[in-house]
Parts: structure tokens; sequence; C-alpha cells
């Protein structure tokens, strides 16, 4: 069977700390993956102190990092939409979604990945979510992929539950890792905080996906 | 980027004058502001390539510094600049960034449009 797992997300690291872990796996045991990355997360604002960034060269460091996360987890199938950061949910939606579906119908997934509509703060993830949902909505009953979302708004599991779905990833930590270090620019303090908190270890050898309700 | 040397910024804003340039003009406190501290509002602004003709620019205050640009119908105006630099493309890039390298605001000047 054609395992295909599809992830979608707006900016470079948003696969990093909740999803990377399951794309290893996924890779791992030869089943292919398909990474829509919508924007380069130029409006990021980690420069660095002394700054090793600025506003204009962000977004060309950022591009590496994304190459060599991909690498790290074993992704050969990314694909840049070429969005700006913070611009997706002024974007067609409608568009988007359409987008969306041709990469859909390409490579027919099994499982798809993107944030959960609504629990996912930041509204580049918002609006990435709506459309994604929006193009699997389009689909046939029978040929959807299973949707997994990512949520961590504060009243996500006061609202939906425990997450359905919890993945122990501690078999590709390193790889997970990788992922995490290679997006430098974004992650210098996550990579410190794994090291020294234990809690914060915990939580990123686990994974919580929703499935949303179609 | 370099810490901010107001007279070499001066000297700087003062070949732009009269020229027609492409600003970008930024503040921010980050899109996880509210998510991370209830009380605080998520306040984020940003203009990309406004065309503008400065007709004077100062940078005032003893750091971090203040810049203001006057142009035929009003003022540019940037406040929390600790950085600065003139790119590889010969921009003047200028920036606040705070204690943990976190840019808060951001003014910039180009000759030529910046990347969308």
């Amino acid at each position: 069977m054609n395992d295909h797992l599809l992830v979608i997300f707006p900016h470079p690291d948003d696969e990093a700390f909740g999803v990377s872990g399951t794309i290893a796996q996924h890779t791992k045991k030869g089943s292919p993956v398909t990474y829509i990355c919508l924007t380069l997360g130029q409006m990021g604002r980690n420069m660095g102190n002394p700054p090793f960034a600025t506003r204009e060269s962000l977004p060309l460091i950022r591009q590496k990092e994304l190459e060599d996360a991909c690498a790290a987890v074993g992704i050969d199938d990314l694909r840049q939409f070429g969005l700006r950061d913070k611009t997706v949910e002024f974007e067609d939606e409608k568009g988007l979604a359409d987008k969306f579906l041709s990469v859909i119908e390409e490579v027919k997934p099994t499982k798809l990945i993107t944030f959960y509509p609504g629990y996912s703060v930041h509204p580049d993830h918002e609006a990435t979510a709506r459309a994604v949902v929006r193009a699997v909505k389009s689909m046939p009953e029978l040929e959807r992929p299973e949707l997994l979302c990512v949520a961590f708004a504060k009243n996500s599991e006061a609202e939906l539950g425990a997450p359905h779905i919890v993945t122990d990833i501690s078999d590709v930590f390193e790889e997970k890792m990788n992922c995490i270090k290679a997006h430098k620019s974004q992650t210098q303090w996550l990579v410190e905080s794994v090291k020294k908190d234990p809690a914060m270890l915990e939580w990123v050898k686990h994974e919580r996906f929703w499935r949303y309700p179609l | 980027m370099q810490l901010i040397q107001a007279n070499e910024v001066q000297n700087t804003l003062d070949q732009l004058i009269g020229k027609e340039l492409y600003l970008h003009l930024e503040t921010t406190n980050g899109a996880y502001a509210n998510h991370n501290n209830d009380s605080v509002l998520t306040v984020n602004a940003y203009i990309r390539n406004g065309k503008v003709t400065p007709l004077s620019g100062k940078i005032m205050g003893n750091g971090p510094f203040r810049v203001g640009l006057k142009i035929e119908l009003g003022w540019i105006y940037a406040e929390g600049l600790t950085h600065w630099e003139i790119d590889s493309k010969g921009r003047l890039l200028m920036a606040g960034h705070d204690q943990e390298g976190r840019l808060a605001v951001a003014l910039q000047l180009s000759s030529s449009p910046f990347d969308v």
C-alpha cells in the first residue's frame, strides 16, 4: 500500500516540534512524505544577540534551515508555495484550497497533517488549517485522507478532549532533535530547554494529534 | 548588524534626501504575545514597499535611537532602534532588538523594491 503522508504548514519550523518525529518514523519505514511549506517565515523575530540576521537576510537563512530540517527526517518532497509570512489569511481561501487539492490528488496521501482550525493560535496557522479542511471536504468521502491536526491553543484539551493519537517517538528522537536544531535561528531556546528541563524532554518525545471531524 | 553609531546613520540619511525610495516599516511584539501572556495585546504592523521621497531625515537620542523622516504629506517615524547596517545591496537597514535578540521595530530604505 502507498502509505503517503502529506504535511501542510505555513512556516519553516512548524513541523519541527510537534510532527517531525512522526515524519521520521514514516520515512524510516520507507513510506513517502510530502511537505508543503507555504512561506519562508520572513517575519520571524529572532535575530540573535548580537544579531546574526536582518529582516532581509532571514528568509535566505530560513530557506537553508528548512532544507536541512527536511534532510534530517528524510523528507525528499518539499513543496514551497512562495507566500509571505503573516499574509496567508488574506489570500483567496478557495485558491489556496485548490492548490492543496491538486497536490492531494497527485500524491494521494493516506494521512494529512496540519493545524487544527480554531486551536492553532497564529493567524497563518488558522488560515492554512481552514484551507486544508476546505480542500479535503471538497473530495468524495471515500477518497479523503485521514486528517490529523495539531492543536496548541490553551483551550485545546478543555474543548477538544484529550488528543486522539499520542505517538511515542523515542525511536527517532535523534532525528527529531536534528530537525529542531536545523531551524537554529528559531529554536535555540528550545534546544536549551530540552537539555535542562525533563518535562520538556518528555513533551518532545510524544506527539499529539486530533482527528478532525469532516 | 552593528550597534548604531548615530553620526554614521545620519551621514547615510543625508545621502537619501530627495531620492525616491522603498520603505519597510515594522513593529512587532510577536505573534504569540497574547498566547504567552494574557495581559498583553498581540500588536504587529508592517508596510512593505511604501514608495517615499524623504525631504529631510534625522536620527535622535542616545540609544536606543529614534529616526524621523519628513515626507511631502507627513512623517515616517520609528523609536527603539539599536542596530543598523548597509547591506550587500546598498540598503539602509535599521532595527531595534530586545535583550533576547528579538526584533521589535524595523525601518529600512532601499532604492529598489524589497523582495516579497
